[in-house]
């Protein structure tokens, strides 16, 4: 990394979306935000690939749109060339284009059906005043021909394309403006194997050439981490963890990055890794859990000091809590008979028999029975009073760790169970270097 | 006898554009409890065969020739009565888009307390109780009380579940799924691969899983058939297709997936696509892309051979590893020349087989 | 033959494919001729195709047959002269044929109804053969029919161009820019749609008096509705491809983002429902004519036709109502028959619909 300005530095960026409502709920102030974006900052270095990953809706398609303010960002700045384009005025904008472009995940979606080929990739050309006449075809023949297209292709319309071949026209497209920097959200995840390498071996190629950046969108680890310099974890609208490849899976840190590369399926039959299977799904950006967004299906979630719990008896309890919280919990469909009733609510649970910490036991069995008259609200908080972690509390911010940079506890030396695994920071200095999110 | 058998079964679709030919001379067999791995880029011809096994082959296709012998009895020959008992019952289907495969308008209760009274004639109190159970033994908690929301108040994961639970309520013997994680995130996907795994075993079903993915059907399967361009072009079991591939494709396959923790610049893929199934090349039909092809190719279409003998191949009654390519049946002059090797292991080609290159000279 | 002694292991990424040589496929000479094809004929966009399917549709083609054939008819039957304001060939006559058999105002009040009758076919009388009969005032039915195209027809085409020319720029501005205009706009629209259609137009005639353009006006001002509806839905989708993305981040502006990605894919539906309402508005002008609420009595349109005929169909005279009103039945029909084609020729079996709208589950 050179010591000079980064070629993009994304700063606090925030994306809400207005959660679907009526005309009246509107009218009546009732409007919920969908946090898809919530205060993320990262770096690209000229002519160097960040990969960013995540499940879906985890707001990284949100993160590329508002890079390129094709969707206005809510809070935070975006620094190109040293330059916050988030305060440029629309033709400032324009002349941006030049240097910033986007490729799409869906190959038949991206391209106007009814352009040729031809009208597609001078459409660029035409906007910027950039080539005409002879020298326009010529470009476009050019343009075609390096993404790997047959340049008599040119007068076809889209539909006659096959998936790759399409989405080499998008590249072309792209390409026309003479970019710095492309945004590629998703841009193999709609294709076949063998074609999804020949573009990602295309897009490697025209970086060595053209030097040109990548903020490389993608759902699949494998994919990003062949092409990354430097890869992003994102969990509900927060970067997790982000390092480079090397820092970040060996070994993972971060819980969620941990559980993630643990269920990529692994393309040899004698792969034996040990599955980190994470309950349930990601909770919604509506109304996102507390303190750190994973604690409510974190495998390592970090139990309150006071008392002694095994790591899998607590992950069942933190469960336990997030169900009263939500109420979701079906009582009348157990069995009658407080002990029948209890017993079932524990295995639905996962709850073992007994905890090992008796005074603990008591504590849970307090909240079971809370429970089972349906006293949720207040198992919920009987449960969050006795048994505190930082987990669900305190909000972690991306740290420097030695391998990388990660936003949980674990790694927090003022935590004082401290790391589990891994190693801690070395200094607490490093504290300070993180970016910290508003 | 396996339980599932099917013979040479060609599949076309009379389309304005042309004939398709979607499958061509496909044999394979399932075996009771099996996991058996279809695997193959998009328009192989892995859904149509899937659709053909339960007779679901709309119009303008047809079941040209061939037979899909499931216990014995020759599907192609039942009526649709025999056929509507079968499906559901026996065979099952999974879909990769739950959402679409459920209606919007029931509760996913009521659609699977639908199919067991159906199929079992169950009452419909019997039919309830027995369709939360499946939904309990797919993992949906509270089942009693999701069993009457409706399909849209399920996240994907959880629809694919419902899904599932629906295949299972009436126990089949054979699971067919369609690329059921491919619309799934990985955390999800590993869910319910876990899921489909523990049915396999608790309840004996053969699964039929078909996917693109190789990493799905190297943690699942227990045999394989790679297919391209609506033919098999290699059938084994799932090392050997992994540590030692026969076909060229297949060999493409594996070089063209990223894979963590190797540090390759460059992947080696295929160059081009598959052929539509219209207008294919002569001879192999995968010569344009091959980079073993020679003339030959263009002439004689490969039959699929025991990789060993250079035999036709037995997939309904053998085990052993076949492949339809020419360099097996002594035809290519030159040798398929690539190299597998298993980092960490002495041996870098298959344990206890001779020559590292997995090339097969005249015999 | 695989050895299962070999060692399971929890490392990723040990199977490694070397020797795989692709640049000999790309070095090489094509092996045969077969040459990957592309997915279809060479340059047919989707107006081409959505045109050949059309063309072989017969039930449509014969629609559009039928069509130009009252049309040519309405056109030919007399004389076109230019008013002597107009500022080319004023005075002019830029259309010399006259195929009806007389001249439509043509009296014989005296005589008055006459049965359709052929017997005049060769001799030929100054007020017309009759084929048709005449009406109360004598007057050739079939020279009438013919050229009372000119007013049915042109008001069915003209009417449904400016509710075009309406609908459309203000359907496409809600349904792009979306927020303030877009509630405003469709606001109008629902409140215009809670009166019946034919309520709305009688009382714009009631306001404006009668006329041919004054009836025309109230067609486009309930004729709008729908295209502005149509439209605005199809832009709310279409707006979501990644193409128009891709046009924004190349910089485009709005304007040409709209008449060059967004309106030419969201054209098909409102080509349709269009082709269809010619057929009602005609009708709709008729019976706007058979009130009396529509061209001036003595007109040859259609409907106007009918009104004044009212009496006489009760009383017998029945071809005095047939004619125009079988006019009027063929050329809806034969509008129907066009727009069920062209609906087709767009629409081969769902043909794409699938859109992503980011929506929250
Ligand atoms: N236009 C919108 N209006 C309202 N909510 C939206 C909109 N676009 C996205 N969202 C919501 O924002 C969150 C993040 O969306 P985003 O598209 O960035 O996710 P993603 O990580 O790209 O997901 P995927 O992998 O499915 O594409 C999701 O909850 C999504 O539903
Ligand atoms: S902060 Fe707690 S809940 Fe969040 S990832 Fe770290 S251990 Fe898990
Ligand atoms: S038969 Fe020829 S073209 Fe086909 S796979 Fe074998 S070497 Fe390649
Ligand atoms: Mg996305």
């Amino acid at each position: 990394m050179s010591g000079s300005e980064p070629l993009l530095r994304v700063e606090g960026l925030e994306k809400y979306y207005e959660s679907e409502s009526d005309f009246i709920d509107r009218l009546l102030g009732r409007q919920q935000n969908v946090k898809a974006v919530d205060g993320v900052s990262f770096e690209i270095n000229e002519g160097e690939t960040l990969g960013l990953v995540g499940e879906s809706g985890c707001g990284k398609s949100s993160i590329g749109r508002s890079i390129l303010r094709l969707r206005e960002p809510t809070a935070g700045s975006v620094y190109f060339k040293g330059q916050d384009i988030t305060t440029l005025s629309d033709s400032e904008l324009r002349d941006l284009r030049k240097e910033m472009q986007i490729i799409f995940q869906n190959p038949q979606s991206s391209l106007n059906p009814r352009l040729t080929v031809n009208d597609i990739i001078g459409e660029a050309l035409d906007i910027h005043g950039i080539e005409s006449g002879v020298s326009r075809d010529a470009r476009i023949k050019e343009l075609l021909d390096r993404v790997g297209l047959n340049a008599s292709h040119a007068n076809r319309y889209p539909h006659e394309f096959s998936g790759g071949q399409l989405q080499r026209i998008g590249i072309a497209r792209a390409l026309a403006v003479d970019p710095d920097f492309i945004v590629c959200d998703e841009p193999v995840s709609a294709l076949d194997v063998s074609v999804q390498a020949q573009i990602l071996n295309l897009l490697e190629d025209l970086q060595d050439e053209l030097g040109i950046a990548y903020l490389f969108i993608a759902h699949d680890l494998s994919v990003v981490e062949h092409i990354a310099d430097e890869i992003a974890v994102m969990y509900l609208g927060k970067i997790a963890e982000i390092g480079s490849p090397e820092e970040l899976f060996a070994p993972p840190q971060h819980p969620y990055t941990e559980a993630l590369l643990s269920a990529i399926p692994e393309p040899d039959p004698l792969w034996e890794g040990d599955r980190i299977l994470l309950e349930g799904s990601v909770p919604s950006p509506i109304d996102p859990p507390s303190g750190c967004k994973f604690h409510t299906r974190c495998p390592r979630v970090i139990p309150p000091a006071d008392y002694d719990f095994e790591q899998s008896e607590w992950r069942a309890v933190m469960s336990l809590r997030h169900r009263t919280r939500e109420a979701d919990i079906a009582v009348e469909t157990f069995d009658a008979g407080e002990a029948a009733l209890m017993e079932s609510l524990r295995d639905e649970l996962d709850l073992p028999p007994t905890l090992s910490d008796p005074e603990a036991e008591e504590v849970v069995q307090e909240a079971l029975r809370l429970v089972a008259d349906e006293e949720f609200a207040r198992a919920a908080s009987l449960l969050e009073e006795t048994f505190e972690t930082p987990c669900s509390t305190d909000e972690p911010v991306l740290r420097e760790t030695d391998a990388g940079r990660v936003a949980c506890h674990l790694f927090d030396p003022a935590y004082e169970s401290g790391p589990t695994r891994g190693t801690p920071t070395d200094d607490g200095s490093a504290a300070g270097s993180a970016t910290s999110d508003d | 006898m396996a339980m599932l058998e099917v013979e040479d079964l060609n599949v076309r679709f009379y389309t304005e554009d042309g004939v398709v030919k979607a499958t061509n001379d496909l044999s394979y067999r399932v075996e009771a409890g099996e996991r058996f791995g279809v695997v193959g880029e998009s328009g192989a011809g892995k859904s149509v065969t899937s659709l053909a096994l339960m007779r679901l082959i709309d119009e303008p296709g047809v079941i040209e020739s061939g037979e899909i012998r499931f216990k014995g009895r020759n599907l192609l020959e039942m009526d649709e009565k025999e056929m509507r008992e079968l499906r559901g019952n026996e065979i099952a289907m999974i879909f990769q888009d739950a959402e679409t495969a459920l209606n919007p308008s029931y509760t996913v209760g009521e659609q699977i307390s639908e199919a067991i009274r159906y199929h079992l004639g169950l009452d419909e109190a019997a039919a309830r109780e027995r369709a939360i159970e499946t939904l309990e033994s797919v993992g949906i908690p509270s089942a009693a009380q999701r069993y009457s929301d409706y399909p849209h108040e399920f996240s994907g994961g959880m629809q694919q579940r419902v899904v599932i639970a629906i295949a299972l309520s009436c126990d089949p013997d054979l699971i067919i799924a369609d690329e059921p994680t491919t619309a799934l995130d990985v955390t999800i996907e590993a869910q319910i691969l876990e899921l489909l795994e523990e049915i396999a075993t608790e309840f004996d079903t053969a699964i039929q899983l078909i996917t693109h993915d190789l990493g799905v059907v190297a943690e699942f399967c227990d045999r394989v058939m790679v297919m391209y361009a609506g033919h098999p072009v290699e059938m084994a079991p799932v090392e050997d297709v992994y540590y030692d591939p026969q076909h060229p494709y297949t060999v493409g396959l594996m070089s063209s997936i990223p894979r963590i923790g190797d540090d390759r610049d460059r992947l080696q893929t295929i160059p081009g696509r598959m052929p539509d199934l219209i207008e294919m090349p002569p001879g192999c039909n995968f010569h344009p892309r091959c980079p073993y092809a020679e003339e030959s190719c263009t002439r004689v279409e490969p039959p699929l051979v025991d990789v060993e003998t250079g035999e036709p191949a037995d997939p309904i009654n053998s085990d052993a590893q076949a492949a339809a390519c020419l360099a097996h049946t002594g035809e290519l002059s030159g040798e398929l020349d690539y190299e597998v090797t298993v980092r960490g292991e002495d041996d870098p080609a298959v344990p206890g087989d001779a020559p590292s290159s997995a090339g097969v000279s005249d015999r | 033959m695989s050895s299962e002694t070999s060692q399971r292991t929890t490392e990723r990424g040990r199977i490694r494919v070397s020797g795989f040589d692709v640049e000999r496929v790309e070095s090489r000479d094509p092996l045969s001729s077969w040459e990957p094809d592309l997915q279809s004929e060479a340059g047919r966009g989707r107006l081409e195709y959505a045109w050949q399917r059309f063309k072989r549709n017969r039930l449509a083609l014969f629609g559009a047959a039928t069509i130009v054939f009252m049309v040519l008819l309405a056109v030919f039957s007399r004389p076109i002269s230019l008013p002597n304001g107009f500022p080319v060939l004023a005075g002019q006559t830029v259309q010399p044929f006259s195929l009806a058999p007389a001249d439509p105002a043509n009296q014989d009040v005296l005589t008055g109804y006459r049965e359709p009758t052929l017997e005049n076919l060769f001799s030929g009388t100054a007020t017309g053969l009759y084929l048709f009969g005449a009406d109360w005032a004598g007057r050739d039915i079939l020279s009438r029919v013919m050229y009372g195209g000119r007013w049915s027809l042109s008001i069915g085409f003209i009417a449904v161009a400016m509710a075009l020319l309406v609908g459309i720029p203000l359907g496409s501005i809600a349904g792009y820019y979306g927020g303030k205009v877009d509630e405003i706009i469709m606001r109008l629209v629902d409140l215009l749609y809670a009166f019946p259609f034919i309520v709305l137009a009688i009382a714009v005639i009631a306001v404006l008096g009668r006329g041919y353009w004054e009836m025309i006006l109230a067609l486009v001002v309930v004729g709008w509705l729908p295209y502005a509806r149509i439209i605005r839905g199809e832009i709310l989708s279409v707006k979501e491809n990644e193409y128009v993305t891709a046009a924004k981040a190349l910089g485009s502006r709005d304007r040409s983002i709209i008449t060059r990605h967004i309106l030419p894919n969201a054209m098909a539906p409102v080509i349709v429902q269009a082709t269809l309402s010619i057929g009602t508005t005609v009708l709709v002008a008729a019976a706007l004519g058979f009130i009396g609420l529509g061209l001036s009595p003595a007109s040859a349109e259609w409907g106007v036709m009918l009104n004044v005929e009212q009496d006489a169909i009760a009383r017998g005279r029945w071809w005095a109502g047939l004619f125009p009103g079988l006019a009027i039945f063929v050329f809806v029909m034969a509008i129907n028959l066009v727009g069920d084609g062209v609906r087709d020729a767009f629409d081969p079996q769902g043909d794409q619909s699938d859109t992503d709208t980011g929506g929250l589950r």
